[in-house]
C-alpha cells in the first residue's frame, strides 16, 4: 500500500501537508443576468442562461441566503454572472460573509474600501485584436487602469486557437503591468468560426503555455499538469466529460456510479432558487468542454488516484497548490 | 491499561471497511496501523471519509457529523468515537 510519505521527500511532504486539510468547498453563484459586454462565445449569454430565472432584487433575501449557504458548508464563494460588479449589495452580501472570489471583466473597479482584499478576477480574451473581435472592445485597456498595483487581483486569460504562437505577447502585456495571470481554454460554446480546437491545435498551445510557465514564473499561476490535462482531456488515462465532471450541482447529480466530485458543490441562478446543471452552460457538450475549473478540480478531488508513483502524487500537490493560490487560501 | 477487546474488535472492523470503500491493495485489517494518520499518510479526503462513515452508520446506527470529521484522523480515533457514540446511545 503506498503512503504519502513514503513517495515524497521531506520538502514535498511539507507541501502536501499545507494543503491536504483545506477542505474548500465552493459553489458558484450568479449574481446577476446582466452584463455591460457582450462577448462573442459567452457561454451564459449564448446558452440562454440569463433568461433561466428572474433576478431577487431585495438585498435582505441575498443575505439570509448567504447565511444558509454558509450552514450548508459552503467555504468559498464564486461569483459570476453576468457582471458581478453592477451589483456590488449583493456582492457585499457573500464577502461580509464568507471567502469570496470576484469573476468580472474589469471595466467597474470593485471599491478596495468596502472590498478590501477580495480576491478579483479578471477576463481577458487576447490581444486587443481578439478581443475587439469578441468583446468589442480592448477590456484589458481599461481593467488594467483600473487595478494598476492592486495586490488581490489576477487576470484569468481565456486563450483561443486563434492565439497560437501570440500568447507571449498577451502574457508579457500582463506582467509588464505587474499583475499575475492564469490561463484557461475557450469552449467555443457559440461556434465562432476558428475558435474551436484541433488536436495539434491543443499539441501546440500546451507547449505554449509551459513555456509561458517558465518565462514568467512570477507572473503565470499555473502548472503544466494542468496544462497536460486541459489539453489533452485525459488524467491517469481516463477521459474527462460528463461522467467524470466534478462540478456537476450537487442535488442534481443522479450519475451512476457517483464519480469523484465537489462536496456540496451547486451553481445558483440569480433569483437563489434555480439551479444550473454545473460551473458552466447546461447546453454546452462535455465531450468537448475545456472549462478550466472543471478540469483543476478533476485532478484535485482524485487525490488517491494519483497516489501511485511520487510523479504523480506531486503533479497533483501542484494543481491543488495552484487552485489554493488562485483563491487565496495560500499566498502566492 | 490494555486496550479493551471492543476496540480491538472495531479497529479491524473500521479497516476493513476502510480498506473494501477505498479499494486498497496490499493490506489486511490485521497489517493496517490503527494509529496512521488518514489524510496526512492515506490520502483519504472528506468524500472517502463520508463513504466510511455512511457504513458505519449502516452498521452501527451511529450518525457521524461532518463536522466531527477532522477529530476523526485514524483507526483508533475513528473506534473511540464510535465506541462513545455507542456507549452513550446505551446509557
Ligand atoms: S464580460 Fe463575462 S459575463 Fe459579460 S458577456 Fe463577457 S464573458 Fe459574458
Ligand atoms: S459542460 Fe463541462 S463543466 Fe459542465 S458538466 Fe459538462 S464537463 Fe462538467
Amino acid at each position: 500500500m503506498q503512503t504519502v510519505s513514503s513517495l515524497l521527500d521531506k520538502q514535498w511532504y511539507e507541501r502536501y501537508k499545507a494543503i491536504s486539510r483545506l477542505n474548500i468547498r465552493s459553489s458558484i453563484y450568479d449574481v446577476t443576468n446582466q452584463c455591460n459586454l457582450r462577448c462573442k462565445g459567452c457561454f451564459f449569454f449564448s446558452s440562454d442562461e440569463h433568461k433561466a430565472a428572474p433576478e431577487e432584487t431585495d438585498i435582505a433575501r441575498w443575505e439570509a441566503f448567504v447565511e444558509k449557504e454558509q450552514e450548508r458548508g459552503v467555504n468559498l464563494a464564486i461569483l459570476i454572472g453576468g457582471e458581478p460588479t453592477l451589483h456590488l449589495d449583493r456582492v457585499e452580501a457573500f464577502y461580509k460573509r464568507l471567502p469570496t472570489f470576484c469573476a468580472t471583466n474589469g471595466l467597474i473597479k470593485v471599491p478596495r474600501d468596502r472590498f478590501p482584499d477580495m480576491m478579483v478576477g479578471i477576463s481577458l480574451w487576447g490581444d486587443e485584436e481578439d478581443e475587439k473581435l469578441l468583446r468589442g472592445k480592448d477590456a484589458f485597456a481599461v481593467s488594467s487602469r483600473n487595478y494598476v498595483g492592486d495586490p488581490n487581483t489576477y487576470y484569468l486569460y481565456t486563450i483561443t486557437p486563434r492565439q497560437i504562437g501570440r500568447t507571449e505577447r498577451v502574457i508579457r502585456r500582463i506582467a509588464e503591468a505587474g499583475f499575475k495571470v492564469h490561463m484557461q481554454l475557450l469552449s467555443n460554446d457559440e461556434g465562432v468560426e476558428g475558435f474551436t480546437w484541433t488536436a495539434s491545435q491543443l499539441a501546440d498551445i500546451r507547449a505554449e503555455m509551459d513555456a509561458m510557465l517558465d518565462r514568467y514564473p512570477r507572473a503565470v499561476i499555473s502548472c503544466r499538469y494542468y496544462h497536460e490535462v486541459i489539453t489533452t482531456g485525459r488524467m491517469l488515462g481516463r477521459p474527462f466529460g460528463w461522467m467524470e465532471c466534478p462540478s456537476v450541482t450537487e442535488p442534481m447529480d443522479d450519475r451512476q456510479p457517483q464519480p469523484k466530485r465537489l462536496i456540496r458543490f451547486i451553481r445558483w441562478a440569480a433569483d437563489l432558487q434555480t439551479m444550473h446543471r454545473c460551473c458552466t452552460s447546461a447546453t454546452r457538450d462535455c465531450r468537448t468542454c475545456k472549462d478550466g475549473a472543471a478540469h483543476m478540480s478533476w485532478v484535485m478531488v482524485n487525490k488517491r488516484a494519483h497516489l501511485t508513483s511520487a510523479k504523480d502524487l506531486q503533479n497533483w500537490i501542484e494543481v491543488y497548490e495552484m487552485f489554493a493560490k488562485l483563491y487565496r487560501f495560500i499566498p502566492w | 491499561m490494555p486496550e479493551s477487546k471492543e476496540i480491538q474488535e472495531l479497529i479491524l472492523r473500521i479497516a476493513k471497511i476502510i480498506i473494501d470503500e477505498l479499494k486498497l491493495e496490499d493490506i489486511t485489517p490485521e497489517k493496517f496501523d490503527p494509529d496512521m494518520d488518514l489524510v496526512d499518510e492515506l490520502g483519504v479526503d472528506s468524500m472517502d471519509l463520508a463513504t466510511v462513515a455512511l457504513v458505519l452508520q449502516d452498521e452501527y446506527g451511529v450518525f457521524i457529523d461532518e463536522d466531527d470529521y477532522p477529530k476523526l484522523k485514524s483507526i483508533r480515533l475513528i473506534a473511540g468515537y464510535l465506541q462513545s457514540r455507542l456507549q452513550g446511545a446505551k446509557g
